[in-house]
């Protein structure tokens, strides 16, 4: 099961990323994790967010934004369980293309991934025992 | 084999034209003088009477006409005759400034109508052929100078004006249309749009298109040749000198032949108003020979251009001019190459960018820079920041193949590019802060 990122573009200009958070709080959205891209001019914001629909309707006409599907993968908070995912993934040959990892006291300790194609990846993490969330588990 | 609508005067030598101008400049300067009280005033000014005007080359101690000047003689101030004797309006959309009305006699509209059947037969336009005119028709000169002018030829016209791009189509293939006119924008439009209907270029009965009204680069004129399967010819002209039809191309495709028994063309710098000589690049002023009701004296185009006088293989004597490079007011100088806002313009929309743009100059450890704020659209987004990326440096090769400089191009959101009431800020030079 995947999980919809909000993905958001970010121009180069002072003060863009702390409004674009400040109308999803102001929405009563939570942010359940989050990774910037920096380019050198420009960047992407990923957002997984309690309530996709809020969010979408808080930053509308902001900026440019896509939801799209990534993987979610729970894992257990310690040493060598990322790397445990990222070998399965490797050795099905599926590549990542960016990943971003978080704690979280409800949720023990997760990653998220993006790739090219969910269903592969899930189905291989499934085979190994993985478990991957879905969009209930952020909300 | 070249053909011309009026061989006589169209393939002319030098020194016939030459006899023609200064013979109606003489006429044209007294007329103006003793009709237009506004021109009057300039000329007083000036201290220059219609006795001192014997020539062309008399011409350069005329004062110029702007578009300010029009706007401040709007509507009848630069009326060259009694109302009563006009029976035409044309005018211009207005989107920079107050808009431009012209007057026209029926002389008027028939050297007019002439000049653009010039252009029609110089691009093989015959009694034989079918001409379809999708500019628009109405107050915008485009639809009707074509459309009289393919009239003169004796094509089968198609008054078809703009817009509705599936009638269009279906005109042109079922009564065989053979001459296209139409903007180069709209034209390249029509080649998509019969593609996606599953048209080969060879299918239509085309062998010809006649473009203007905007700036268009030699690659969208090969790229527009290619899907109608057409050769494709500019037209010039505004609407302040009557409309399309002041210059035109033939099949050498190497610049406009003027139409230089009706309109004197000088090149100046437009920062001291000097005439510079043949070949240097600077802002076109055309001087209407003999025109009844809107007789425009040394009109400041703004237009930047070249002239040459270099032999044509088509045989036409007439001074050619290049397609015009931008606007004056517009000009940038970077890094010692000349740019125009228009250029840049002009790539956006071929990258599939949206027109909202600001340009920022200033001038970093002595050399110039130049930044390009660009609204990224919304279809092109993407969240790998690799694609964004490759975006970016693909849109600045485009810049740089057109303009000689790399710009640094620099993403925004829609609708972020700051604009202000009205008008856009296009450019912003913080060089002139530093100076
Ligand atoms: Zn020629």
């Amino acid at each position: 099961m995947a999980v919809k990122q909000l993905t958001v573009f970010l121009e180069n200009r002072a003060g863009k990323l702390s409004e674009i958070v400040k109308l999803i709080s102001d929405a009563d959205v939570n942010i359940r994790a989050m990774c910037i891209a920096d380019g050198s001019d420009c960047g992407i914001l990923r957002l997984i967010v309690s309530d996709l629909e809020k969010a979408q309707e808080a930053l509308k006409g902001e900026s440019i934004m896509s939801a799209i599907d990534v993987l979610a993968v729970k894992m257990s908070d310690k040493a060598g369980s990322l790397s445990g995912i990222l070998t399965v993934l490797d050795k099905a040959g599926i590549n990542i293309d960016y990943m971003y990892a978080f704690t979280s006291p409800a949720l023990d300790a997760y990653v998220v991934l993006r790739v090219g194609d969910n269903e592969a990846a899930e189905s291989i993490l499934k085979q190994h025992g993985i478990e991957t969330l879905n969009d209930g588990d952020f909300t | 084999m070249p053909n011309y609508y009026q061989p006589e005067i169209e393939t002319a030598s030098r020194e016939k034209i030459l006899e023609i101008q200064n013979e109606k400049i003489v006429k044209q300067v007294r007329h103006v003088y003793e009709n237009v009280k506004y021109y009057r005033d300039l000329m007083d000014a000036k201290g220059v009477t219609p006795d001192d005007i014997k020539s062309v080359d008399d011409i350069k101690k005329l004062p110029f006409l702007s578009k300010e000047d029009l706007r401040i003689a709007y509507p009848y101030g630069l009326l060259g005759t009694d109302l009563k004797n006009c029976v035409r309006i044309q005018s211009t959309s207005g989107t920079t400034g107050r808009r431009v009305v012209a007057f026209y006699t029926q002389e008027d509209i028939d050297i007019w109508e002439e000049c653009c059947a010039r252009a029609i037969v110089a691009a093989g336009g015959t009694n034989e052929d079918v001409c379809q005119v999708c500019y628009g028709y109405g107050l915008f000169t485009g639809g009707p100078g074509l459309n009289g002018g393919s009239h003169k030829v004796g094509c089968l016209t198609l008054p078809m004006s703009s817009g509705n791009t599936e009638r269009q189509i279906q005109f042109m293939m079922d009564l065989g249309s053979t001459i296209l006119c139409c903007t180069p924008s709209y034209a390249a439009y029509i080649g998509e749009s019969l593609a996606e209907m599953g048209y080969k270029p060879e299918d239509n009965k085309l062998k010809a298109g006649i473009f203007g009204a905007e700036p268009w680069t030699e690659e969208m004129r090969r790229s527009i040749e290619k899907s109608l399967g057409i050769k494709a010819y500019d037209i010039y002209g505004l609407t302040e000198t009557s409309g399309p039809g002041v210059s035109f191309e033939c099949e050498e495709q190497t610049g406009m032949h003027i139409n230089e028994d009706h309109f004197y063309a000088e090149i100046i710098d437009p920062d001291t108003g000097e005439v510079l000589p043949e070949g240097e690049k600077g802002e076109l002023v055309f001087t209407s020979l003999d025109k009844e009701a809107f007789p425009l004296l040394r009109y400041r185009t703004r237009d930047i251009c070249v002239l040459s006088r270099k032999k044509c293989s088509c045989g036409r004597t007439h001074v050619k001019m290049s397609k015009p490079m931008g606007r004056s007011d517009d000009m940038m100088i970077i890094r010692g190459v000349n740019v125009f806002p228009s250029q840049i313009e002009a790539v956006l929309l071929k990258e599939g960018y949206p027109p909202n743009y600001q340009i920022l100059v200033d001038r970093v450890n002595n050399t110039d820079t130049l930044d390009i704020n660009v609204e990224l659209p919304p279809e092109q987004f993407s969240d790998k920041i690799s694609d964004i990326q490759a975006r970016e440096k693909k849109l600045e090769s485009a810049m740089r193949t057109m303009l000689g400089i790399g710009p640094k191009i620099h993403l925004m959101s829609p609708h972020s590019v700051a604009r202000s009431e009205g008008k856009a800020v296009r450019v912003i030079d913080k060089r002139k802060l530093h100076d």
